[in-house]
């Protein structure tokens, strides 16, 4: 089988730039900023695939550079260096090679994200059903019955009542908000989905239902996932692999289970002595 | 659709000189945690055991708390990683893979589609029914609902887990219950190997002996087991191989 994902050696820098500023950096040199020019190093040098159906956990601190990564590759950010190869249907796009509008058709059609904050993936000035017709409509779906239908059955789905799919995304609880966002992800049948911090924020409860309603997809659509995520409880649940990442690079990987009983790094096995 | 039936055994040997029967080979197994937060202090966890698996057999493991026969079953299992040694498991297309060092990936399909563990302990989401919990593997498998609860109900009723608790969720059972769960939830895919750590341990007489009667069954499929037990008369009558696990 082919990855779907495979992503090489990928790095991103705030500011100039040394020929040190990679080595200078990262969990061995305990910062992410190098001595010498002041560059921010948010992420180097990440490589890994994602085969699909799969979900990858993607864990460490606060500033890791985890983030930083699901965002490049759903092109809201450009790294500065590396590849990501994208293989679908048997064709491969070398992702950061595209133009502007491939890119864009990629992100629409074949890529969904959910954000931690609703505010990133929602517009909140159309409706619950404007914002799943939205992607829709970037994705060449024109007739207005069958936008409506697909949206009502997307938020059937996620279990948004669809009395109140008129209703504007500020009308509803934050669980909603997020549930909503994935209707809107889900809506083009994407075969990769990334979910940055989705839980995070939301209370238990909530918690537990949205991520019942992401294994739930996972099963039933087969959709490839990277889950970002500080939470041990999350990547556990969800992924069947994980990387760990500290100042910007992958310390740690393996199978999630094994990360979480045998963390072979320093920082894994603080970061797992810390879980509550 | 999956195939429920016990898995073929193939029995023409392969390249390796192993007998035919063995589907596991344990050589030279070493295993230390290496504990960073405290100085990098190494715990000796496992030292070098060596033994194998027979399709068909129980080979049973024994020896004191803290011996590291549970870091054996986790090894194979790789849950833990294993520093030295090797860890040849026969597949069923028929290749030798060294688990110590087998990828990710077909490490992850070996335990969606022939290696099982019941560990000491369930561990299952508050809100998932215990008929969901044990049908779980069969599901991941892409199987039919039906067919996969059908299948599930069968091995609850053998494992005298009372119909009443099927539709609630096991977290709230007690020891034994959950166990047997466990159990369960280990044997409905009919693996190849199967990984048991004291699978009686919180077992009363009855229950216990139906416990035993299953694990004779399974072996009667054809499928290997290594099984950590304390108890002298549970190993004459089950085991067909003793490894004992010394302190490292």
């Amino acid at each position: 089988m082919q990855p779907i994902l495979k992503v090489r050696e990928l790095t991103k820098i705030y500011g100039k730039g040394c020929p040190s500023c990679l080595d200078n950096t990262g969990a061995k040199a305990n910062t992410n900023i190098c001595p010498d020019c002041g560059t921010v190093v948010a992420m180097q040098r990440v490589s890994f695939d994602l085969y699909p159906g799969e979900i990858l956990g993607i864990m460490g601190e606060s500033g890791s550079g985890k983030s930083t990564l699901v965002k490049c590759l759903y092109f809201d950010q450009s790294p500065t260096d590396g590849e990501a190869i994208f293989s679908d249907k048997g064709e491969s796009e070398n992702m950061f090679q595209l133009n502007a509008a491939q890119q864009r058709w990629l992100k629409n059609h074949r890529f969904g994200m959910v954000y931690q904050n609703p505010h990133a993936g929602l517009n909140f000035r159309v409706s619950a059903g404007g914002n799943i017709a939205e992607r829709l409509l970037m994705s060449d779906i024109l007739n207005y019955k069958q936008i409506r239908d697909c949206a009502r059955n997307l938020l059937t789905r996620t279990e948004v009542l669809p009395e109140r799919m008129d209703e504007l995304p500020s009308n509803f609880s934050g669980g909603m908000q997020q549930r909503v966002q994935i209707a809107r992800a889900l809506a083009t049948d994407p075969p990769l989905l990334f979910l940055d911090e989705v839980t995070t924020g939301l209370d238990l409860s909530v918690q537990a239902k949205i991520l019942d309603l992401i294994m739930e997809i996972q099963q039933q659509l087969q959709v490839a996932m990277i889950v970002v995520t500080h939470d041990l409880g999350v990547i556990r649940l969800l992924a069947s692999r994980t990387l760990v990442m500290k100042y910007g690079q992958v310390v740690e990987t393996g199978l999630t289970d094994q990360v979480l009983e045998d963390p072979q790094h320093a920082y894994t096995q603080q970061l797992v002595a810390s879980a509550l | 659709m999956l195939d429920l039936k016990p898995q073929q055994i193939p029995t023409s040997s392969t390249t390796d000189d192993s007998p035919s029967d063995v589907i596991l080979q344990v050589r030279e197994l070493t295993k230390n945690f290496t504990l960073h937060e405290q100085n990098n202090k190494v715990l000796p966890g496992v030292k070098r055991i060596s033994f194998t698996v027979k399709s068909g057999k129980l080979t049973a493991l024994t020896g004191s708390s803290g011996a590291g026969k549970s870091s054996l079953l986790k090894c194979i299992y790789r849950t833990y990683l294993t520093e030295n040694g090797e860890i040849s498991y026969l597949t069923a297309a028929g290749n030798w893979l060294n688990l110590a060092t087998a990828s990710e990936y077909e490490i992850l399909h070996l335990r969606r589609n022939e290696i099982s563990f019941v560990t000491q302990f369930l561990h299952c989401l508050p809100r998932q029914t215990t008929l969901d919990v044990v049908a779980k593997p069969l599901f991941d498998l892409g199987c039919e609902r039906t067919e996969a609860k059908d299948r599930a109900t069968m091995l609850l009723q053998k494992m005298q887990v009372p119909e009443r608790l099927w539709k609630i969720s096991p977290a709230t059972f007690s020891g034994g219950e959950k166990q047997r769960v466990n159990l369960a939830r280990g044997m409905v895919l009919r693996p190849r190997l199967l990984l048991l750590d004291e699978p009686t341990a919180s077992l009363d007489g009855d229950t216990s002996q139906s416990v035993i009667e299953l694990i004779q069954s399974i072996k009667q499929t054809g499928t290997g087991i290594l099984a950590i037990f304390h108890d002298p008369e549970l190993i004459a009558v089950l085991a067909d191989d003793v490894v004992t696990v010394e302190s490292s």
